[in-house]
C-alpha cells in the first residue's frame, strides 16, 4: 500500500445500482476503497465498469445506493462540484488552447491568480516530464504527450480523488507499458486516491494496490493483484486474469478427485467449494516422460499425450490431452538446457502439480 | 485520381457544365451591368453607362427606410435564430429522449412547407395576435424560415465535436453552461458564424412572407422592390439587386477566406 497524501480521501460504495429500463449496469455494488489507494476496475466490456466510473464523476446518475468522499455524500452532486479529477479515454485536451491554457483551465475556475496559476502548470509539466511545454498546441503532441497533458490538467488543482477511464488504451504497446509505471510512480508520488477502469488485465495488474473483477454489472472479486491471480474465488476470475485450464474434480471422502485420484490440495478447506473446479494455470505446471517422476504428498500427477507444441519465443507452450478426455495448456520457460529435454508431439507424458498450486475455484460460468 | 478519358473524349461534357453554369450564374449576374445603365427601362445590354440608379437609390426615402427595417429585422433574426437553432441543435445532439425525432422534424418543417403557406398562416395569426407591420412581427416570422438553416448547420458542427471534451470540463469545476461557452461554443465558432450568416441572408432576402406581414413604415426592402416592380419599372431596382447580391455574398466568401487561412498552419 502507498502513502497517502494528507488530502487523499477514501471513498465509500455502498449498494450501488444503475438501471437502464430492464437492463441493470451495475448491480448493488459496494466497495471501500482506501484513502491513497489505486483501485482498478477491471471487467470485460459491458460489464458495468464505466458505468460505475461515471457514477463517480457525476455524469450517471445511479438508480439507488450511496457514494461518499470522506465523509461527504456526492450522489447529488453535479460533476464540477465534486473536485474529482478524470482522465478520460481519449484525453479530451482542448484543441483550441495551447497545453499551458488546458491545464491552467481548472485553476482559472477556481480563481487562482495569474502568477501561482503559472507556477503550478509548470510544477505540475515538470511532475510529468513535459518541462517547458507551456506554449505547445494540442495538435503538435505525440499520443504519449497527449496522455501526459491530460493527466497533469487532472491532478494540477489537486483534486481529492483521481479517476482514468482507459487512459492508455489509445497508446501502443511500448509506451503504454512505459506509462503503466510511469502513473504507477506518480501515485506513490503524489498518494492521490485514484480510481482507474480498464480491460487490459496486464494494466490492473501492473498499477493498482488492488483489482475489482466486473461481471454482468456484479463485483466478481476485490483483491490485491496477487491474491487475485493466486486466489480467484470463481472460475470467471480465473478465466479473466491469466491464463488456465479447468478440471472438472468429485467430492469423495477425504476430499477432492480427479479422474478416481485423490487430489492434494494447498488449502483443504476448498474441498467444501460448490461446484468445485480445478484451476491449471500452464506455467505451474511441469511435462516429464512418462514413469520419469516419483509420486509423492506434494505433487499432483496427470497422465496425458503431447497434442501439440507451440514455440512462443520466451516459452512453449504445450498442449496435453489427458486420460480422462480434458485438454490441459502448460508453459515450459525456453531455458536451452531444459528445451532439448521436452516431449515432443504425440509422446506419452505426466503432467506434475506442485500441492502448493493446486488451487481450487468455484465452477460458475 | 489520374484519368484516362482524354480531353477530346470529354468535350461534350466541359459543354455541358459550361451551359449549366451559364443558366444558372447569369440570372444572378445580369442585374449588375444593368444597374450601371444609362436607359430608363430595364434594358439589356444597356445603351450605356452611368450611376443614376445608384444615385435614385440613395436619394429616395422609401428605398432606404425599407433597408433600414430590413437590415433590423436581419440583424434581429440572425440573433434570435442562431441562438435558438443552436440550442435545439444541441439539445437534439446531446439528448436521448422520445420526442427528439418529432422536435427536429417540426423545426425543419418550413424548408418544405411552401412559403405561400405560411405567409397566409401568419398573416391570420399575427392579425389577431397584434403582430402584423410590425418589426417583431417580421423577426419572429423570419426566425421561424431561419432555424432550419442554423438548425442543419450546427447540427453538422456538432457532429465532428467531441462532447467528452465538456464532460472534462465539466469534471475540472465547470458548470454545463460554463463548460459550453469555454469549450464548446469556441471550437464551433465557424459554424456559428456561417448559421448566423446563413439567418441574415434568410432574412434578408425573405419576400413571400413579408409581402404578406409588413407594410407601411415597417415594410422590408424586398417588399418594397415588389411593389415598386408591380407600378413601373425602372433600373433603380438592379441597382437594389446588386446591392444585395453583395450584402449576400461578400461576407461568407470573407467567412471562407478567414476558414481557409485557419487550417493553413
Amino acid at each position: 500500500m502507498s502513502r497517502s497524501a494528507p488530502s487523499a480521501l477514501p471513498v465509500f460504495i455502498s449498494s450501488l445500482s444503475k438501471h437502464y429500463g430492464a437492463f441493470c449496469a451495475v448491480d448493488t455494488v459496494s466497495v471501500d476503497i482506501a484513502a491513497g489507494e489505486f483501485l482498478t476496475l477491471l471487467g470485460p466490456s459491458g460489464s458495468g465498469k464505466t458505468t460505475l466510473l461515471m457514477m463517480l464523476a457525476g455524469f450517471a446518475r445511479p438508480s439507488s445506493g450511496s457514494v461518499r468522499l470522506g465523509d461527504q455524500e456526492v450522489v447529488h452532486l453535479p460533476p464540477h462540484k465534486r473536485n474529482i479529477g478524470m482522465v478520460f479515454q481519449n484525453y479530451a485536451l482542448f484543441p483550441h488552447m495551447s497545453v499551458g491554457e488546458n491545464i491552467a483551465y481548472p485553476l482559472k475556475l477556481r480563481g487562482v491568480g495569474r502568477m501561482e496559476c503559472g507556477e503550478r502548470v509548470g510544477k505540475v509539466l515538470d511532475l510529468v516530464q513535459l518541462g517547458g511545454y507551456q506554449d505547445r498546441r494540442i495538435t503538435q503532441l505525440s499520443g504519449g504527450q497527449r496522455q501526459r497533458i491530460a493527466l497533469a490538467r487532472a491532478i494540477v488543482f489537486e483534486p481529492r480523488i483521481l479517476l482514468m477511464d482507459e487512459p492508455l488504451s489509445a497508446l501502443d504497446k511500448q509506451l503504454r507499458e512505459t506509462m503503466q509505471i510511469e502513473i504507477r510512480r506518480l501515485h506513490d508520488r503524489l498518494g492521490m486516491t485514484t480510481i482507474s477502469v480498464t480491460h487490459d488485465q496486464r494494466e490492473a495488474l501492473t498499477m493498482s494496490d488492488r483489482v475489482a473483477v466486473f461481471s454482468r454489472g456484479r463485483l466478481a472479486q476485490v483483491a490485491a493483484p496477487k491474491d487475485l491471480y493466486e486466489r480467484p474465488v470463481s472460475r470467471f476470475i480465473a478465466d479473466f486474469i491469466g491464463e488456465s485450464s479447468f478440471l472438472p474434480v468429485q467430492k469423495v471422502s477425504g476430499g477432492l478427485a480427479y479422474g478416481g485420484q485423490l487430489l492434494h490440495l494447498a488449502d483443504a478447506a476448498d474441498a467444501d467449494l460448490p461446484e468445485p473446479m480445478l484451476m491449471l494455470r500452464p506455467e505451474r505446471l511441469d511435462v516429464v516422460y512418462a514413469g520419469q517422476a516419483a509420486r509423492d504428498e506434494n505433487t499432483n500427477m496427470f497422465n496425458g499425450t503431447v497434442r501439440s507444441v507451440v514455440f512462443q519465443g520466451e516459452s512453449l507452450l504445450f498442449e496435453v490431452g489427458l486420460d480422462q478426455g480434458d485438454v490441459v495448456q502448460v508453459r515450459q520457460s525456453n531455458r536451452s538446457q531444459c528445451t532439448e529435454n521436452l516431449p515432443s508431439k504425440g509422446e506419452r507424458v505426466d503432467l506434475l502439480l506442485n500441492r502448493f498450486d493446486t488451487r481450487i475455484v468455484r465452477g460458475e460460468g | 485520381m489520374e484519368s484516362h478519358v482524354p480531353h477530346k473524349q470529354r468535350l461534350w461534357l466541359y459543354a455541358l457544365t459550361a451551359l449549366i453554369l451559364i443558366f444558372l450564374v447569369l440570372p444572378t449576374l445580369i442585374v449588375i451591368p444593368m444597374s450601371f445603365s444609362s436607359a430608363n427601362s430595364l434594358a439589356f445590354p444597356p445603351p450605356g453607362w452611368s450611376m443614376r440608379w445608384y444615385e435614385s437609390f440613395f436619394g429616395q426615402e422609401k428605398w432606404l427606410l425599407s433597408a433600414w427595417v430590413s437590415l433590423r429585422v436581419a440583424f434581429g433574426t440572425m440573433i434570435v435564430a442562431t441562438t435558438l437553432g443552436t440550442a435545439a441543435a444541441y439539445g437534439l445532439h446531446v439528448g436521448s429522449f422520445a420526442l427528439r425525432g418529432t422536435i427536429s422534424s417540426v423545426l425543419i418543417a418550413p424548408l418544405a412547407i411552401p412559403s405561400i403557406l405560411l405567409a397566409i398562416g401568419m398573416f391570420f395569426v399575427y392579425a389577431s395576435a397584434g403582430l402584423l407591420n410590425s418589426m417583431l412581427g417580421l423577426v419572429i416570422a423570419h426566425t421561424l424560415v431561419a432555424i432550419p438553416f442554423v438548425l442543419i448547420t450546427m447540427t453538422a458542427g456538432f457532429k465532428t465535436y467531441d462532447l467528452s471534451q465538456e464532460m472534462v470540463a465539466r469534471s475540472l469545476g465547470a458548470s454545463r453552461l460554463k463548460a459550453f461557452f469555454t469549450v464548446t461554443l469556441p471550437q464551433l465558432k465557424f459554424s456559428v458564424i456561417s448559421a448566423a450568416l446563413l439567418a441574415f441572408i434568410v432574412s434578408f432576402d425573405e419576400v413571400v412572407i413579408s409581402v404578406f406581414i409588413s407594410a407601411g413604415p415597417n415594410s422590408t426592402l424586398t417588399k418594397v422592390m415588389f411593389s415598386t416592380l408591380r407600378d413601373d419599372v425602372d433600373p433603380t431596382i438592379a441597382a437594389v439587386s446588386t446591392l444585395m447580391l453583395i450584402i449576400a455574398t461578400v461576407p461568407p466568401l470573407v467567412l471562407q477566406l478567414l476558414a481557409n487561412r485557419k487550417r493553413e498552419p
